[in-house]
């Protein structure tokens, strides 16, 4: 019996089982096969119009609490996530370490338990380590939305990025994708290579030998040192920040000699094909790993990603709310 | 399974809604088209087709996808969330006179759902509901104002719209035991 029967009372039958997310949390892309990626991108199709509407909000988490729970600084993941809670009408609180318990000493499970006490229906997370939120799925009732784990997945950045390729390129298979900069430290590298490689695409690592992380080969992606090589023929081509928070050592000479070697300029651009998209998943360090002049270019859509970030936000709230 | 409208019948009956729609409304001046995910899109299209067979005029034409604010949507402990489509409205709603466009009208609530989701893109001047059944067993107080056939149905049975576009044949059937 499925749900289309209820909607119409016409009982028609479906041929195909309805696609659906296997796990009631959204951890990471490991372990997300294609046809669930595929539903997640289909439902922000759906989301993104609403953002166009002259009442950007739909009722269907209506009664739902939703606590954004940020153990590291964010902008625009945080604001997003937010937004998106508030236009599906999910009633939504975030939480900033500096202003919690945790300044006094509290563990995060006992943070956690202590929300949950409050009978939330879902917690979105960052967490400066990782594992932090596999960690709470294993113990919570509530679902968790890993929204950054340290170095290790940031799920929701690296399916707002395929939803903007997608958009772009009309496919995500057959692409060569450059990801440029500081791969070491990036759980947005890990979250997009698994994504890019799951759907298909054909992904480069570039960036100073220092900051390649060991094992890049058993992530499937071919690594390079040279950005020529990496930009060469790309479809796609995305800077990742240099971190200097988490960097605790010397890991290349000076700014400048980066950007020397690794920023991304409009002449390095030009050996990637004309129709070319750069992406970033912000904040961005201009004169570090991107000029300005590629980032305000005509192939940037770094604000795109931003505006897609909502929809596809709403896309995975609205699906693990139905788990 | 008992066949009650081919495909000429159904052409026919678009056909007679079309003229009705203009009978009442002195034209297609400031009227729409918004049909409901998943049929009642095809069925928009082919009475705007009609509409400008006998007047000439196009009338604007949209799609609605209603799941977003089903009644329905999180009761059930288990099982996938419904498909959530794209909505395509690419007109201003306000002060138009919006011919809302299903299937078949059976409990109302999918209607109830369209009539919350229209409202969300601003101030129509009216709502009107064409359907192309009407089964009866209403569980909410609404009432077509077009129809293109009554079909008095039992609770057991189920009304199967195919339409060209989507099953790729034109045809209303009845399943199950009276």
């Amino acid at each position: 019996m499925t749900r289309t029967m209820d909607r119409t009372g016409a009982g028609r039958l479906e041929t195909a089982p309805a696609p659906r997310l296997r796990s009631r949390h959204l951890l990471g892309i490991e372990g997300l096969a294609a046809d669930e990626i595929t539903l997640i991108l289909d439902t922000a199709e759906a989301m993104k119009e609403i953002a166009a509407r002259p009442i950007k909000k739909v009722p269907t988490l209506r009664g739902r609490t939703v606590v954004n729970l940020f153990f590291e600084p964010s902008t625009r993941t945080r604001t997003s996530f937010e937004i998106a809670e508030k236009r599906l009408s999910a009633d939504t609180l975030s939480i900033a370490t500096a202003t919690s318990s945790v300044t006094k000493g509290e563990t995060l499970l006992d943070t956690v338990r202590n929300l949950e006490a409050m009978a939330p229906d879902m917690i979105v997370m960052r967490h400066g380590s990782s594992g932090a939120p596999h960690l709470l799925a294993r113990m919570c009732r509530s679902a968790i939305i890993n929204a950054g784990d340290g170095m290790h997945e940031h799920p929701t950045q690296a399916l707002l990025d395929a939803f903007t390729i997608r958009e772009h390129k009309g496919r995500l298979s057959g692409l060569k994708v450059a990801i440029i900069g500081d791969l070491l430290h990036s759980r947005v590298l890990r979250s997009n290579a698994l994504l890019l490689q799951t759907m298909g695409a054909d992904v480069w690592a570039c960036g100073p030998a220092t900051l390649m992380p060991a094992g890049v080969a058993g992530l499937g992606l071919s690594p390079t040192t040279s950005v020529d090589a990496a930009v060469d023929g790309a479809d796609v081509v995305m800077l990742l920040r240099i971190q200097h928070e988490r960097m605790h050592g010397h890991f290349f000479p000076s700014i400048r000699e980066y950007f020397t070697l690794f920023g991304m300029t409009p002449a390095r651009l030009r050996r990637a094909k004309p129709d070319v998209i750069v992406m970033h998943p912000g904040p961005m360090n201009r004169g570090v790993e991107i000029d300005s002049d590629v980032a305000d270019g005509a192939s940037s859509v770094i604000l795109e990603q931003v505006s897609n970030g909502v929809a596809v936000r709403m896309a995975v709230l609205y699906l693990l709310a139905g788990s | 399974m008992p066949q009650v409208m081919d495909a000429d019948r159904m052409s026919r009956a678009l056909t007679r809604i079309a003229h009705e729609v203009l009978e009442r409304n002195r034209g297609v001046d400031e009227l729409a088209l918004v049909g409901i995910r998943t049929r009642g899109v095809p069925l928009a299209r082919r009475l705007a087709r009609a509409l400008k067979d006998i007047n000439g005029d196009d009338v604007p034409t949209g799609a609605l996808d209603i799941t977003l604010y089903r009644d329905d949507l999180m009761r059930h402990a288990v099982g996938p969330q419904p498909l959530v489509r794209r909505t395509e409205i690419p007109f201003s709603i306000d002060d138009r006179k919006i011919l809302l466009v299903d299937d078949v009208l059976y409990t109302g609530r999918t209607i109830r759902a369209a009539l919350d989701a229209l409202i969300d893109f601003g101030r129509p001047r009216a709502i009107q509901l064409i359907v192309l059944v009407d089964r009866g067993h209403r569980e909410l107080p609404i009432k077509p104002d077009y129809v293109g056939k009554n079909l008095p149905t039992s609770l057991r049975q189920s009304v199967q719209v195919r339409l060209q576009e989507i099953d790729g044949s034109d045809e209303i059937v009845i399943e199950g035991e009276p």
